[in-house]
C-alpha cells in the first residue's frame, strides 16, 4: 500500500532558504571561532599526552618476567604458560641450575624465554596459570618494531619490562 | 619596448603562477583541512612542521611517489589528457584578472584585454572538458556518471553565471576588467555602496540589484568550481569520488590542483567584479610608490583569501543538493532572477547614471 508522506507547508521565508543558510553558517562559524579561541575541548593529543596514569591496576598490557627481592628470575621453566597460551606466543627452552648455585633446589630456569608480541593477545592466561608468580601483565601497550624479529620479546627484554616485583610469595628461600 | 613588454609579462606570469597561485593552491588544501576540522571541532593536520604547515609538501611527496596507475580498459590518450585539461583553464583565467595596481609603472595584470570577462567565461567553461573526458576515458561507471553530471551542471550554471554579470557591465560600460576596478575605485564597490561618494541616492538604489547579482554569480561560481553544495560530479558518497575515481598519483593531484586553482581564480573574478579588486579605501595606488603597489597586491590576495574561506565555510555547512533540485534551482530560479535583474538595472540606468 502506498503511503503518502505529508510534506510540510513552508512559509515564503522558509522557501527562500537564505535565512536557514545564514543560520547554518552562523552555527559553523561559532564552532570555528570557539576552536580558534581554544574554547572547544578536543580529543587528547596522543603521543604528547597520555592516559597512562589513569590505567586501572588490572590493566592487561604486555606480559613480562619479574625478579624477586633477591634478584632471582622467578620463572622456573615449568612451561605451563607455554601450554596454556592460546595463540602459542610463548617459547621456553629450560636449563638446569648448577648444584653449586644458591637456588640449586629450584632445579630449572628458563635458558630462553621468548614471547612473540605479534601473536600475543594480552589475555593474561599466562599470569593466571603461573604457579610461581613469575609472569605478569604490565601496563605497556605501545609495542612496536620495524621487523618481525623486533617484535619477539626475549628474556632480557621481558625482564627489563618486568623489573623487580615486591610482595610476592617467596617459597624458595633457604629457610623453607 | 617590445622586448621590455615580453620580459615584464614573463616575469608577471612566472611570479603570479609559481610564487602566488601554486603555493596558494597547496595551502588552500591545507586550509581546507584545517577549516573543516575546526568547524567539526577537530584539530586537523597538525603533525608535519609547526601547526602542520609542511603538510602540503609532505602530501606532494606522497602523491609524487605513488604508483601512477592506468586502468587497462581506459582510453590512454584521453585518460592522460584530461587532468591537464582540468588544470589549464583554471590557471589561464588569472591572466586577465588585475591583481594589483602598478608596480614600478608596470600594470599588474598579465593581459589587459578588452574582452576581459568574455575571456574568463570562454576559458573557464573549458574546464568541463577535463572532467567529462576524464570521466569518459576512465571507462568505468562512476566516473562516467560524474562526467555526465558535470557537463549538465556546468551548462546550466554557466547561463546564470553569464547573465549575473551583465548588470555590472551595463553600469561600467566596458568588458575590460581593469576598467571595472577603475569604476569601483571612483564610485565605490558594487557590493558596498557606503564606500565612495555617499550622497548619490542612485548608487544606493543600484546596490540592491548588484547584491542580487553578486549572490547569483557567487552561487553559480560554486556550481562551476564543483564545490559543495554543488559537488555532484564528485559526490564521494554516491559516486565514490566521481570523475576522479580511477585516477591516482600525480594525475589525481592535478585534478585537485585544478579544483583549487579554479576556486582561486573564481574568487579573483568575484573580488574584481564586486569587491573593488585591489582597491581598499584610503590606500593609494602604485603610482605613489612601489610600496603601495605591493600593498595593493596584498589587498587583492587578502580579499581572495577571505573569499576562499567563504567557499570552505559554505562547503562544511551545507549538504549536497539532489540532482533534480540542482537543475530546478539553476533553470527555474537563478536563470530568471538573473534575467529580471538585468532588467531592473537597465531601468535604473535609464533614469540616472550614478
Amino acid at each position: 500500500m502506498a503511503i503518502t508522506v505529508p510534506r510540510p507547508k513552508l512559509s515564503w521565508r522558509e522557501r527562500l532558504y537564505l535565512p536557514a543558510i545564514v543560520a547554518g553558517l552562523a552555527i559553523t562559524f561559532k564552532h570555528f571561532t570557539n576552536m580558534l579561541l581554544g574554547r572547544t575541548k578536543v580529543t587528547m593529543q596522543y603521543p604528547e599526552q597520555k592516559w597512562d596514569a589513569n590505567l586501572p591496576d588490572h590493566y592487561r598490557g604486555a606480559p613480562a618476567l619479574v625478579r624477586d627481592a633477591d634478584g632471582r628470575v622467578r620463572c622456573v621453566a615449568c612451561q605451563l604458560c607455554e601450554f596454556i597460551c592460546p595463540p602459542r606466543a610463548i617459547k621456553i627452552i629450560p636449563g638446569e641450575i648448577p648444584s653449586t648455585d644458591r637456588f640449586a633446589k629450584v632445579e630449572k630456569y628458563p635458558e630462553e624465554f621468548d614471547i612473540d608480541m605479534i601473536r600475543c593477545i594480552f589475555c593474561g592466561m599466562c599470569e593466571e596459570v603461573c604457579p610461581e608468580q613469575a609472569i605478569f601483565l604490565r601496563k605497556d601497550y605501545a609495542i612496536t618494531g620495524f621487523t618481525r624479529a623486533d617484535m619477539v620479546h626475549d628474556k632480557e627484554k621481558l625482564l627489563e619490562i618486568g623489573g623487580v616485583m615486591h610482595g610476592v610469595v617467596l617459597k624458595w628461600n633457604e629457610k623453607k | 619596448m617590445d622586448s621590455f613588454f615580453i620580459i615584464t609579462s614573463l616575469l608577471k606570469i612566472v611570479g603570479i603562477l609559481f610564487v602566488v597561485i601554486l603555493p596558494m593552491v597547496s595551502y588552500a588544501v591545507y586550509a581546507e583541512r584545517r577549516v573543516s576540522a575546526f568547524i567539526q571541532d577537530r584539530l586537523g593536520p597538525n603533525r608535519v612542521g609547526p601547526a602542520g604547515l609542511f603538510q602540503p609538501i609532505a602530501d606532494m611527496f606522497k602523491l609524487l611517489l605513488k604508483e601512477d596507475f592506468t586502468p587497462r580498459a581506459a582510453n590512454t590518450f584521453y585518460y592522460w589528457l584530461a587532468p591537464c585539461l582540468a588544470v589549464m583553464p583554471a590557471i589561464i583565467t588569472i591572466a586577465v584578472v588585475p591583481f594589483g595596481s602598478t608596480l614600478f609603472g608596470i600594470p599588474m595584470v598579465i593581459a589587459d584585454v578588452n574582452v576581459g570577462i568574455l575571456f574568463v567565461f570562454a576559458i573557464a567553461s573549458l574546464g568541463v572538458y577535463g572532467i567529462v573526458i576524464g570521466g569518459w576515458a576512465s571507462n568505468s561507471k562512476y566516473p562516467f556518471l560524474g562526467g555526465i553530471r558535470s557537463s549538465a551542471q556546468m551548462l546550466s550554471y554557466e547561463l546564470s553565471l553569464g547573465l549575473a554579470v551583465v548588470p555590472v557591465f551595463l553600469v561600467v560600460g566596458s568588458l575590460r576588467l581593469t576598467s571595472v576596478v577603475g569604476y569601483q575605485i571612483e564610485h565605490g564597490w558594487f557590493i558596498a555602496p557606503f564606500i565612495g561618494d555617499l550622497a548619490n541616492p542612485w548608487k544606493w538604489l543600484l546596490a540592491i540589484p548588484m547584491i542580487i547579482s553578486f549572490l547569483v554569480f557567487m552561487i553559480a561560481m560554486f556550481a562551476e568550481t564543483n564545490r559543495l553544495p554543488f559537488d555532484l560530479p564528485e559526490a564521494e558518497q554516491e559516486l565514490a569520488g566521481g570523475y576522479n575515481t580511477e585516477y591516482s598519483s600525480m594525475k589525481f593531484a592535478l585534478y585537485f590542483l585544478g579544483e583549487y586553482a579554479a576556486m582561486i581564480t573564481g574568487s579573483g573574478v568575484i573580488v574584481t567584479l564586486f569587491f573593488g579588486g585591489w582597491h581598499f579605501p584610503g590606500i593609494p595606488d602604485g603610482s605613489h610608490g612601489w610600496i603601495f603597489g605591493l600593498i595593493n597586491i596584498a589587498v587583492f590576495f587578502a580579499k581572495v583569501a577571505i573569499m576562499i574561506f567563504f567557499f570552505m565555510w559554505v562547503r562544511w555547512t551545507l549538504p549536497r543538493f539532489r540532482y533534480d533540485q540542482l537543475m530546478r534551482l539553476g533553470w527555474l530560479f537563478f536563470f530568471e532572477i538573473a534575467l529580471v535583474n538585468i532588467f531592473i538595472v537597465a531601468v535604473i540606468l535609464t533614469f540616472a547614471r550614478p
